[in-house]
């Protein structure tokens, strides 16, 4: 096997998704299917071809720095489940802090 | 057991660019929240980023003047995490091709022998917004500083004691600062430190097991954190126990360090290539103009107030310290006031004004221009130093020309012979006692005699032409 079912679990956990048992027996053995697809991948001799990050040819697509007024918030709120003052207000959040 | 210490620090810092990383709102501090964003920075569905390119023109300011090798084909990459600071549950940073790699700075060590320490790398990346915790169960998030540009800074850990830490962040900032990248403005949180620390006994070939502590937005905090944590360590070993690699936190209270919570590993974050955002090639000529742009560092500045200008070394160190204030006295003695005066001015009666009304020069209303025309009064004695201080206050809190006001307010200094002379009689025609004072060698009389003048002239006349005039009419009389 590529993959266990706890890597599986783990990975589900990172992405915030919920998996059943019968759920996880499928995933770990579809998942282990897709990986086996890439190993076979691996055996290409690679040793010479420039890694590919993007496979559009485009290159140096960049803006000018120049500062666009934001959108209304008023507009941006409308989606919005639920705010307060013109902040967004969600459930407390606060052991994953990146703010640490 | 003798312990020595080893520090790398990763120093986050805000760019004055115009707009965001990725998308073309404002970058600004102190705005109402949630005003100067837009749909990109709220990660909707079908937005794409739009990369500016004055990041990696002041990214690539900041790596060359941090000497570093400009990586010449770089992508950004995906760093993954939830959180609302963040909508679209992704940072932009460069992972695999940071802008800048093998760069250095220089410090002065503790025992005054100059030491380089090494940049590991240097990357930009977007910063997240800000949540505001509210103990009603809910936090309230503000996304103006979702997107706003950073250079991430990861130091060799040549770092050897807490206190050559802080002579490495105050030495970046500086560096920061005169590259004109950043104002580096500590207390908005635009410079703000992930630190780790390891302790090895003297001769160990391995480094000890590290442990970190991130966000610190004071430099005094993390020289204080580092050690705190360094004694701990030390105790830590001492007593048999082993160190385990942890994420710690400084708190300010107590100066101790405290467990926030045991390391997760760096694959968690799932990096991968960016694919919104096409590779960028950065040629040769792009690196030469950014180059050329790079405004006068420190050192040359004080070279130059050193050896053109007599300065001393203190002067300098004080006029250098940030950009502001040393681009301000240039501009001062370009104005054309003597550079001894202008940085006296600046250093003694400017600073402690700043000090007292705890502001930035840029809060005020002084300007070179007006510095200067103050200064030459001096120097040519239209006004005594005296007056002077008067000029100051009004020019520092209002955008007063001085000169005119200096005449409007009859302050000039009479220095006039032919104008002072009559006064000088008149004194001393009323004061005959004080004549026969001075004859009997009372000294004191001269004092008071300057001092009737003096009030004659509402504190105007030239002290220096009074007492020659003086002395001679008595010597007369």
């Amino acid at each position: 096997m590529a993959i266990s079912a706890e890597e599986v679990r783990h990975v589900a956990a990172l992405a915030k998704m919920a998996v059943t048992d019968e759920e996880l027996t499928k995933f770990t053995a579809q998942m282990d299917d897709i990986l086996g697809m890439v190993e076979q991948l691996q055996e290409v001799d690679t040793t010479d071809v420039p890694m590919t990050y993007n496979v559009t040819d485009a290159r140096n697509v960049m803006r000018p720095d120049e500062a666009v007024p934001g959108t209304d918030r008023a507009e941006l709120m409308k989606n919005v489940p639920e705010s307060e003052d013109g902040y967004i207000k969600v459930p407390a959040i606060i052991d994953e802090s990146e703010e640490g | 057991m003798n312990f020595e210490t080893t520090i790398g620090l990763e120093v986050h810092i805000e760019m004055k660019t115009k707009s965001k990383a990725f998308s073309p709102a404002p970058v600004r501090f102190g705005q109402p929240q949630n005003t100067d964003t837009n749909v990109i920075d709220w990660g909707y569905p079908g937005v794409l980023p739009q990369l500016n390119r004055g990041i990696l023109e002041y990214g690539m300011r900041a790596a060359l003047a941090l000497n570093c090798e400009i990586t010449k084909d770089i992508h950004f990459d995906r760093k993954n995490y939830f959180y609302p600071d963040n909508p679209k549950a992704y940072q932009i940073t460069q992972s695999d091709t940071p802008l800048g790699r093998n760069g250095w700075l220089e410090i002065t060590a503790e025992d005054g022998s100059k030491k380089r320490i090494g940049i590991h790398e240097m990357h930009v990346e977007e910063d997240a917004g800000k949540n505001t915790h509210n103990p009603n169960g809910y936090s309230y998030v503000d996304l103006n500083r979702q997107g706003t540009p950073l250079i991430e800074i990861v130091s060799e850990p040549d770092i050897a004691s807490p206190e050559e830490a802080y002579r490495y962040l105050t030495r970046l900032r500086q560096i920061i600062m005169f590259s004109g990248v950043s104002d580096v403005k500590l207390e908005q949180g635009s410079m703000r430190t992930d630190v780790n620390i390891s302790i090895r006994p003297y001769g160990a070939t391995e480094y000890g097991t590290k442990t970190e502590m991130k966000n610190l937005n004071s430099f005094d905090h993390v020289r204080k954190g580092l050690e705190y944590e360094a004694n701990r360590q030390a105790q830590v070993l001492m007593s048999g126990g082993t160190i385990q690699s942890e994420t710690r936190r400084y708190d300010v209270p107590t100066g101790k360090t405290i467990l926030m919570r045991v390391k997760e590993g760096k694959d968690d974050y799932r990096y991968f290539p960016e694919p919104d955002i096409p590779p960028v090639h950065i040629s040769d000529e792009w690196i030469e103009e950014v180059r050329n742009s790079i405004p006068e560092m420190p050192d040359e500045r004080r070279k130059q107030y050193e050896n053109e200008f007599g300065l001393s070394e203190y002067d300098t160190d004080v006029l250098t310290q940030t950009k502001e204030m040393s681009d301000f006295f240039d501009a001062t003695v370009a104005h054309g006031a003597d550079p001894k005066l202008a940085a006296n001015w600046l250093m003694v009666e400017v600073n402690s004004y700043l000090n007292a009304q705890q502001v930035e020069l840029a809060d005020t209303a002084l300007t070179p221009e007006h510095l200067a025309t103050m200064i030459k009064m001096i120097q040519d004695e239209t006004i005594s130093g005296k007056i002077g201080k008067k000029v100051f206050k009004e020019i520092i809190k209002n955008d007063t020309e001085p000169q005119a006001w200096v005449e409007q307010k009859g302050m000039v200094q009479l220095s006039d012979p032919a104008k002072l002379q009559p006064i000088i009689d008149d004194v001393l025609d009323n004061n005959e006692q004080s004549i026969t004072d001075f004859k009997n060698g009372k000294d004191r009389a001269v004092g008071f005699l300057v001092g009737q003048i003096m009030k004659q002239t509402r504190g105007q006349a030239n002290p220096k032409v009074v007492n020659k005039l003086l002395m001679k009419s008595l010597n007369a009389r």
